[in-house]
């Protein structure tokens, strides 16, 4: 039988704001274990919160990005529960009175746009982090996380495929990212979904059975987790059995998921209105002023690099995705006129470093006019393309200059027909038995030649120089 | 002169003529505490070396200049849920009884601006959960008129303090009437001061949208006194009150003629003894001389106050207190199985018997498939009572009525007995659901002389009206004595 995947998401972002949603802590990742709280964020008697107004704007922002309408009127609300790293035992949260609502993002999978829709952007707080020390066997806890704000961003049961989640994440990690609402950054947890999937023989119009996965922090997860549970439930049900609605725990390392025990799960959270906090109320002007702070979003401008760079829809869609690169791409455009020779090396071996260095494209250790120049060399013949990279490799190094890089190292194509022609005349001097070849008309044997020749002067000669000159040299022969 | 007699206003004028110093007028207090405190129970905490070196302290800015606070000196108790930095407070829970905060309340940073002297944290029932001080894990709180009754509660420490001369003034909270009854039972005068008026950062949450700070005083103008040093808008509370706060020692001596009071109906049908009846429509008289118009008016939902107070409270109390589980900070289970037997023995022993039937009554009535029938209902019926009094108001200025249905009754009488402890909250917990303010000014003694209070209540943020008409009252009233130790 044929099936038909239903998928939708629940991605958990941490916002970028300077401090904590209800106090004064800092947000900064990382510093030493239970140094960025206070008596507030630590849940202790007689503490009250206040809300942080960015963390209200950043959802709005993030809200109208994604084409959702604000609510005028929300609240926020208890969600009660007891975990170690919950020092209050319940997370502030938002229950039935989202702050958006209602909203879409329009992908791209194999040439077609599909509307995925945005059922709610809620706020609320991040909890702490419990760290097992395995030398002691004792659970400790890290508060530091404890009150980051984050948004939950819900969509509808509107993907299809692997292919349309990672279209979708993908999408929205660079709305989030243009729109500076969150810093996106996956291996630090500040963006992380939870996977809602069913599946139903093609054309049955009732969904079937959900499982939930949940805490996925990288997009390659979240592919493989999204295939890797679709092929679980259909064998599950070609074999007769019955999928059951339940969490699982997604193992990366083993690519297979787990059924968390029920236990686990058998949470009643007893919502009830936060009494220590006023409605969120947001008037009409505020709005407009978070609308008019929205940067050109990635369809915007990849709309525009095909228009104004004239790059293919291929490039311009690779490299708005991430708006650093993006940035980056701009910059070097401007100080270059190749651009899709910049776009190529962007696409090429730059995203290769990046990758091969597990770094963010902000993270970038040379400037974008050092690549249009390295581009502009290329062009007018002072390094060959195959030199360029030796080029690269040195500015990704040192970040330094390619045109002084070029001149430090002796890279320079040699166009000095004397140097060159001395090269070719010991070259041939070397080489009696290919000459006598090529006489006898094994025209092929004149590749090798060349190559002995780039090979003495390093590459650096100019190929066309040294062509003509062994041309002019075997003549003699 | 016994210096612990005093009001506020006559012990500060007296500072500044120089009839005693500051720290003669602190050993006299803190001579009292030792004498009378073992039989009375009202302190968990006394800190008597601090409060010395601040007398002196105090002296000196008197002496440099008289234009300083009025309550520069004053000696003061605190309830022991209101937060001191790196003093214990312990909410009268074994749960708490090592806490140590790291910071102070509001209204503490803001006495100690004020320049009063903390005597010490005053007892009180467990997390302010119980109307006799009788649920307090330290200790129960004696009546000063009649140590073999309660003080009332929960903020009975902070009553029986001042009553009985260990306290020129307290703070205490009020839920659900904390703050009137005992000061109803103990004789002295409490303002549940209106919702959103006094900041609540730094007061141990037990229901978070009905707790509020106010003053216990001998009389009405040291409320006033106190008031204008703890209300105003604080930035650390979202549900502070940002207005303009008034003065309200001038509110004390203007004319009450003409000043519209209502007595509502249901409250004298509220199971009144015949002597608190009695002394209520006293006072009423008294007002009517004094030239206000006194008339009945019906407030049809108040036998449903207690109901949607307790429902209300115990689920925002459920939530409040599930922070108490071990892993932070105060008491922790000494063994232990996993994470959930840690949680359990530690609140199964940490709590207490009122306080766990708090929570279970408030999770029952948040859970999935009872939240409707119970949480979501009281909350429907909260709105109702609301304009309840809202439709009073539209007829008069303030309310009259008994703060409590009895007198203070005897340590244990109602131990037994919950849901008939509840009920004494008839008169004071609908203030707390509207968010209206209240006070309760002794108007009298029972047959067997215990005092009898009465409670005026006024609009929101009406604090003025509520001095006014009280302070005019207490002029006339016959009774401002204070217990025979
Ligand atoms: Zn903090």
């Amino acid at each position: 039988m044929e099936y038909e995947v239903v998928i939708g998401l629940e991605v958990h972002a941490e916002l970028a704001t300077q401090s904590k949603i209800y106090c004064n802590c800092t947000t900064e990742f990382g510093g030493d274990p239970n140094t960025h709280c206070c008596p507030i964020c630590m849940g202790m008697p007689g503490v009250l919160p206040v809300l942080n107004k960015k963390v209200v704007e950043y959802a709005i922002k993030a809200g109208l990005a994604t084409n959702c309408r604000i609510a005028a009127f929300s609240k926020q609300d208890r969600k009660n529960y007891f975990y170690p790293d919950l020092p209050k035992a319940f997370q502030t949260s938002q229950y039935d009175l989202p702050l958006c609502y209602d909203g879409h993002v329009d992908v791209e999978v194999d040439g077609l746009v599909k509307k995925i829709g945005i059922t709610r952007i809620h706020i609320e707080e991040d909890a702490g982090k419990l760290l097992h020390d395995a030398w002691s066997g004792d659970t400790l806890i890290d508060y530091n996380r404890g009150g980051v704000p984050l948004i939950e961003i819900v969509t509808e049961p509107d993907m299809r495929s692997a292919e349309e989640v990672r279209a979708f994440f993908e999408k929205l990690k660079a709305i989030l990212e243009y729109t500076g609402v969150s810093d996106c950054k996956m291996q630090e947890g500040s963006l992380r979904a939870d996977v809602n999937l069913s599946v139903r023989p093609k054309g049955q119009a009732e969904y079937g059975t959900r499982t939930e996965m949940k805490n996925l922090n990288s997009i390659r997860a979240i592919v493989r987790a999204v295939e890797s549970e679709a092929k679980r439930q259909i064998s599950e049900i070609e074999y007769g059995g019955m999928i059951v609605q339940e969490t699982r725990r997604w193992d990366d390392a083993k690519g297979e998921s787990y059924s968390m025990r029920s236990k686990e799960e058998a949470h009643d959270y007893r919502y009830f209105p936060e009494p220590d906090l006023c409605p969120i109320e947001v008037d009409e002007n505020w709005m407009k002023d978070i609308q008019a702070s929205i940067p050109e979003l990635p369809d915007a401008r990849r709309k525009r690099y095909i228009q104004d760079y004239g790059i293919p829809e291929y490039d311009a869609s690779f490299i708005t995705a991430s708006k650093d690169l993006a940035d980056f791409f701009e910059e070097a455009a401007k100080s270059g006129d190749n651009i899709k020779a910049i776009s190529n090396w962007i696409m090429g071996d730059l995203s290769k470093k990046l990758n091969d260095n597990n770094l963010e494209p902000s993270q970038i250790p040379f400037c974008p006019e050092h690549l249009s120049k390295l581009v502009g060399l290329i062009d007018s013949n002072i390094i060959s393309g195959k030199i360029a990279k030796q080029v690269f490799d040195f500015m990704w190094d040192t970040g330094k200059d390619p045109a002084d890089i070029v001149e430090e190292k002796g890279l320079r194509v040699v166009t000095d027909t004397d140097a060159i022609r001395g090269v070719v005349l010991e070259v041939l001097q070397a080489n009696p038995k290919t000459i006598e070849d090529i006489k006898k008309g094994k025209a092929k044997s004149i590749g090798f030649l060349i190559g002995q020749i780039m090979r003495e002067t390093k590459g650096k000669a100019d190929p066309q120089t040294v062509r003509s000159i062994l041309t002019e040299e075997l003549e003699k022969y | 002169m016994d210096l612990t007699q005093l009001t506020i206003m006559e012990t500060a004028k007296k500072l500044r003529e120089k009839e005693f110093s500051v720290s003669e007028l602190v050993s006299a207090y803190l001579n009292r505490i030792q004498k009378h405190d073992a039989s009375i129970g009202a302190y968990i905490t006394v800190c008597s070396e601090n409060a010395i070196q601040q007398a002196e302290a105090m002296q000196e800015k008197i002496n440099a200049n008289e234009d300083v606070p009025v309550l520069t000196g004053i000696p003061l108790g605190l309830k022991d849920n209101i937060v001191t930095r790196g003093l214990l407070t312990s909410c009268g829970s074994k749960m708490l009884s090592n806490f140590i905060p790291p910071y102070d309340a509001t209204v503490v940073q803001k006495l100690q601006k004020n320049n009063a002297i903390l005597l010490g944290k005053l007892n009180m029932d467990e997390f302010a959960m119980g109307n006799s001080n009788e649920s307090s894990w330290y200790k129960p709180v004696k009546n000063p008129w009649d140590l073999e009754r309660v003080s009332g509660g929960s903020s009975g420490g902070a009553a029986a303090a001042v009553a009985s001369g260990m306290a020129g003034f307290a703070l205490g909270t009020d839920t659900g009437g904390s703050i009137r009854q005992p000061a109803s039972f103990c004789g002295v005068v409490g303002l549940k001061p209106t919702y959103g008026a006094v900041s609540r950062y730094g007061v141990v949450a037990f229901a978070s949208s009905f707790d509020q700070v106010g003053p216990i005083t001998r009389n009405v103008a040291d409320c006033a006194v106190v008031m204008n040093a703890i209300a105003g808008h604080d930035p650390k509370d979202s549900t502070s009150a940002d207005i303009e706060y008034p003065d309200y020692t001038a509110f004390l001596d203007q004319e009450i003629k003409g000043l519209k009071i209502g007595i509502p109906r249901e409250y004298l049908q509220a199971g009144l003894t015949a002597d608190v009846k009695q002394q209520v429509l006293k006072a009423a008289k008294s007002f009517e001389a004094l030239g206000a118009v006194v008339t009945e008016v019906s407030l049809p939902l108040t036998e449903y106050a207690i109901p949607v107070y307790y429902l209300i409270s115990s689920a925002e109390a459920s939530s409040n207190l599930a922070r108490y589980d071990g892993i932070k900070y105060g008491y922790r289970a000494s063994e232990y199985e996993d994470i959930i037997d840690l949680y359990r023995k530690t609140r199964s022993e940490g709590f207490g018997t009122e306080v766990k039937r708090r929570i279970i009554l408030g999770t029952y009535a948040l859970s999935s498939g009872y939240y409707d029938a119970f949480y979501k209902k009281a909350l429907k019926v909260r709105r109702l009572i609301y304009e309840d009094y809202k439709k009073a108001f539209d007829q008069v200025d303030l309310l009259l009525g008994p703060t409590v249905p009895t007198t203070a009754f005897k340590i244990g009488e109602k131990a037994d007995n919950p849901l008939e402890m509840y009920l004494g909250d008839i008169c004071t917990a609908s203030v707390n659901i509207v968010g209206l303010c209240g006070i309760s000014v002794p108007c009298g003694t029972d047959s067997q002389g215990l005092p009898v209070g009465l409670q005026l209540i006024g609009r929101p943020f009406d604090e003025g009206t509520l001095l006014k008409a009280a302070h005019a009252f207490e002029k006339v009233a016959v009774y401002h004595a204070m217990p025979e130790l």
